[in-house]
This record gives structure tokens, C-alpha cells and sequence, in this order.
């Protein structure tokens, strides 16, 4: 194993100042389910990209400091925690496990991510949740235009305002915002929250710390009227 | 791609590291753009006296000048600084342009700016970035998409007295934007997007409009995707496209406020790790002034 990483208090400890983020994603995709190494900590991020990508195994890795770019992508079980911000496509492709952003997430948060739970206990800017599969996105501040677009499947949870064009070209992502929305993109329309919506919602706040009651939040989904191409509504998508 | 710093000094302790911090800033932004770089850096001003920023061909002996122009001449690599009374300054511009071996790059009391081909650290060693001194400063390092990988078509562009432009996108209606400025006079020296860019803002400027002004309405008439930073004598402005196709990401402490394309850009900067980070927002025109 590389010197960079030194085990103390049974964490491993990965200094990306003294050593490569090759090595550092190296050590981490070659862990398996079965492994004892399961918690790691990398020091000096410094905004690097893709770090902690592609990783397969049950493990705990806290990244202390800001992450660049797609940090955490294609993630399938891994427990991710950024102590710091995140750059563009944090949890991008995830498939299981859990991101939580502890600062801010710049665009694209969750983008494509079909499963696991993507927490940013600040604000996330445009395209939060663009073309997400099953995901869990829970924000606590607000996301910026665009959030949800060609959504397909999972919950999105907005503490804050979202910006423009929420939801455009929405399929069957549940959205759920306590704030104001400045607009609604095409196809994407107020629902009445049902005990199931409910029950999810409930359950995602609580899971991402959040003391907000389910009933301060207004319920958007699909109107389904551009699933299949009409005429009549050419100038909407 | 592209990349941007900027950095704007409110402690004047730094001001004598603001060349140093600058050209860490462009080597980190190397791998947005390697085909060439450029910095626009606001130092001391001789009071009465502009500067022009000239670019030199090979083989002309730039020091021969202020014995013709009576001016006192800086060299920086195949750049020079002549500065000149204040009074004098369409009687030199002219004496400047009729040179054919000279290209005059900017003229500013307090803005220098330079630019070439090559990487990031190569133009910084080039020009001397590191011993220069100021209170701020912006830079670019350009993956050249709209124009060929030339000096002309390197950034900062400048836009007027003490003012410049960097830009990360690429612009869809430059040509049509183009035609009608050199209908009004304005000059263009290349085929580069960015370059009418700052003409644009040049001509609005012209006609009376104040900067954040021509920024707002540079919204409506540019078309295309865009992060600009612009400077002047006193302070810097950001402004970037409504789809916030580009990234941004700002610093600011007590001792200063950064611009990055990226925050790797900004990591190395002193007291990073409690500043004030955050994204400018799209369409929303972002200033920052020196008190005077």
C-alpha cells in the first residue's frame, strides 16, 4: 500500500498532498464487500476531481475539505461524506449508498443517480437532480434553474426556493418544495400530497436530519400531457 | 473550456504578493487552457502620466523609443510598458500606430497587460507575473474553440482606458454583433468572439452607458455561451450567461475577493479555508470597487 496512507485509530488516512488521486481511487475501487478497511478519511482535497469515484464496497470515506468535480461518482454503497462543497455532478450516476455534502453543491447534484441518498446541507445550484433514476435528493437550502429536468424516478426534496423551469419535462419523479418556486418548467404541475407521498417525505427528512413537518411542503409532479408527442403542443418541448 | 482568475486586494499588505498568487492561479488553471494565457495586472500610477502596453515584433529595438517618443520604456519579453505624459497621449497613440513593428495592446494609468502563446507558466515566467505588485489582477488561460491559437486571439482583451476582458464560452451571434459595431466604428484586429465581446462593451461605453449598464444589456445583444470578467481602474465585474453554461466560483475574505473558473484555482490562496465561498448567480451582474 501506498505511503500516503497511514491507519490511525483504525481510519486510513489518505493525504492526496503526498500522493496521487490515481492511488487514492486505486485503493478504493479495489475494495470488496468483504474488506476490514472500511474507514477512510483523504486529507487536501484541494478541489480535485473525481475523487472517491466508482466505489463498490460498504465503506465510510470522509472527505475533509472541497471536492471538485463528479466527486463521488457512479458511488454503489459506499457512505460519502464531503466536509466541504462540491463541485459540479457531486453523486452523479450513484447507484447505492449514501453522499452527504456538508457546505454547497454547484450544478448538476444527483444528475442520472438511480439509487442511494445524496444529502447537501446548503444550497445546490442549477440542474439539481437533472434526469435522476430513483435517487434521494434532499436539500436543504435551495437549487438553482432547471432542477429536475427529465426526471424520471425518485424523490427530490427542496427545503428552500427553487429556481426556474422546476421539473421541466418531468416523467414520474416526486418533487417536493417547502419554498417558492420562481417557475414550473413544461409539463410539471402542483399534486395533491397523498398518505404515500407523505410517508416519503417523512421518512427522507428525518433520515437527512431535517426538523421541517412534511405538511409545509407542496407536492409537484408530471402532468404527463408531453409523454407522447401532439401536435398541439410542439412549442413545449 | 477556458479558465479565469481574478483577484481583487482589499489588504495593501498583499499587494506586493499579487503577482505571485496570480500566476499560481493561471498554472493551476492550465489543464482548462493550454494554448495560451494572458493577465491584465492594476499596479502604481505616475500621477499625469498613461501607460500603453505595446506588443513588439522580433528584431525591434522597443528601447530605442523614448529617445523619439521622450517616454520611459519598460521591456517585458515582446511586450513593453511606455509611459508618457498624460497630455501627450493622442500625439503618442499616433506616433505608436504609425509603427508598424508595434501593436498597441491597452492603455490605462494603472493597467498593464500582457499575453502569448504557450502554457500558463511559460507566459507568467515570460512577462515576470511573480515581481509584479498591484491590487488586482485578472488572468485567462485559453483552449481556443471560435478562433486559431494566436497572441491576437489570446485574452484579456481590453475594452477601453484601464479596462479588459476575459471570457469563458464561446459566442453564437459574433459575426452579425461584429458587422454592426464596425458600422460604428468600431475596429477589429481579429475573427475572435471574445473580441467583439469587448468591443461591444467599448461602444456602449462609448455612448454614454456605465459599466454594470453595458453589462446588463450585453445580456440582451450577446448570444451564446459565456463567463466574463471585466476589470477597470478601480475594481472588477462578473457577469455570466442566463443558462449558466460555465463555471464560477467566487472567495472572499476580509483581505480579498477571488474569482476561479474552478476552485482548485483559489486553493492555494491565504486564508482559503474560512473564506466566504460561492457561486455567482446567472444573469446578475456582480461588482466590486476599491474606495477611492
Amino acid at each position: 500500500m501506498s505511503t500516503a496512507v497511514q491507519v490511525m485509530d483504525d481510519v486510513n488516512v489518505f493525504d492526496l498532498a503526498a500522493a496521487t488521486l490515481r492511488e487514492l481511487n486505486g485503493a478504493l475501487q479495489n475494495l470488496d464487500a468483504t474488506t476490514n478497511q472500511t474507514a477512510w478519511t483523504i486529507l487536501n482535497p484541494r478541489g480535485a476531481h473525481a475523487l472517491a469515484v466508482g466505489v463498490t464496497a460498504p465503506v465510510n470515506i470522509t472527505i475533509d475539505g472541497h471536492a471538485g468535480y463528479y466527486c463521488a461518482g457512479m458511488n454503489d454503497g459506499a457512505t460519502v461524506v464531503i466536509n466541504g462543497n462540491a463541485a459540479t455532478g457531486v453523486a452523479e450516476n450513484m447507484m447505492s449508498g449514501s453522499v452527504h455534502v456538508r457546505g454547497d453543491a454547484s450544478q448538476s447534484a444527483g444528475a442520472t443517480a438511480h439509487g442511494g441518498l445524496l444529502i447537501i446541507d446548503g444550497n445546490a445550484s442549477a440542474r439539481c437532480g437533472i434526469s435522476m433514476k430513483g435517487v434521494d435528493i434532499v436539500v436543504k437550502g435551495s437549487v438553482g434553474h432547471m432542477s429536475a429536468f427529465m426526471a424520471q424516478s425518485g424523490n427530490l426534496v427542496i427545503c428552500g426556493n427553487a429556481g426556474e423551469a422546476l421539473g421541466d419535462s418531468l416523467y414520474e419523479a416526486r418533487l417536493f418544495v417547502k419554498g417558492k418556486v420562481a417557475s414550473l418548467g413544461a409539463d410539471c404541475e402542483v399534486k395533491e400530497m397523498t398518505d404515500e407521498d407523505r410517508d416519503i417525505l417523512a421518512a427522507l427528512l428525518i433520515k437527512a436530519g431535517c426538523t421541517e413537518s412534511p405538511d409545509e411542503f407542496t407536492r409537484y409532479g408530471s402532468a404527463r400531457k408531453l409523454y407522447n408527442f401532439h401536435v398541439d403542443n410542439a412549442g413545449e418541448y | 473550456m477556458c479558465g479565469i482568475a481574478g483577484l481583487f486586494l482589499k489588504n495593501p499588505a498583499l499587494e506586493p504578493q499579487l503577482g505571485t498568487l496570480m500566476a499560481k492561479m493561471l498554472d493551476v488553471l492550465t489543464e482548462r487552457g493550454p494554448d495560451s494565457a494572458g493577465f491584465a495586472i492594476y499596479g502604481a500610477s505616475t500621477p499625469g502620466h498613461v501607460k500603453f502596453t505595446v506588443r513588439v515584433k522580433p528584431g525591434f529595438d522597443v528601447l530605442s523609443l523614448p529617445a523619439r517618443l521622450d517616454a520611459v520604456v519598460t521591456e517585458h519579453d515582446d511586450h513593453a510598458v511606455v509611459s508618457v505624459p498624460a497630455a501627450r497621449e493622442a500625439e503618442v497613440r499616433a506616433l505608436l500606430e504609425a509603427h508598424p513593428e508595434l501593436v498597441i495592446v491597452s492603455v490605462g494609468s494603472r493597467m498593464e497587460l500582457f499575453k502569448g502563446v504557450g502554457l500558463p507558466e511559460d507566459v507568467s515566467v515570460r512577462f515576470g507575473l511573480s515581481g509584479m505588485s498591484g491590487t488586482h489582477a485578472i488572468g485567462h488561460t485559453r483552449m481556443a474553440t471560435e478562433s486559431a491559437v494566436t497572441t491576437e486571439g489570446a485574452h484579456p482583451f481590453s475594452t477601453g482606458s484601464d479596462q479588459c476582458l476575459v471570457h469563458n464560452g464561446s459566442l453564437s451571434n459574433h459575426n452579425d454583433v461584429r458587422r454592426s459595431l464596425i458600422r460604428e466604428g468600431i475596429k477589429f484586429a481579429t475573427q475572435n468572439d471574445t473580441e467583439v465581446a469587448a468591443g461591444y462593451l467599448s461602444y456602449k461605453l462609448r455612448e454614454g452607458a456605465k459599466l454594470d449598464e453595458a453589462l446588463t444589456s450585453a445580456l440582451n445583444d450577446l448570444d451564446g455561451f459565456y463567463t466574463f470578467v471585466v476589470g477597470t481602474e478601480s475594481g472588477f465585474g462578473v457577469l455570466r450567461d442566463p443558462v449558466a453554461c460555465k463555471p464560477a466560483v467566487m472567495a472572499e475574505t476580509d483581505d480579498y475577493v477571488a474569482f476561479g473558473s474552478e476552485y482548485r484555482a483559489l486553493a492555494g490562496l491565504p486564508g482559503i479555508e474560512t473564506a466566504h465561498l460561492f457561486e455567482p448567480e446567472p444573469a446578475r451582474v456582480y461588482f466590486w470597487e476599491r474606495a477611492a
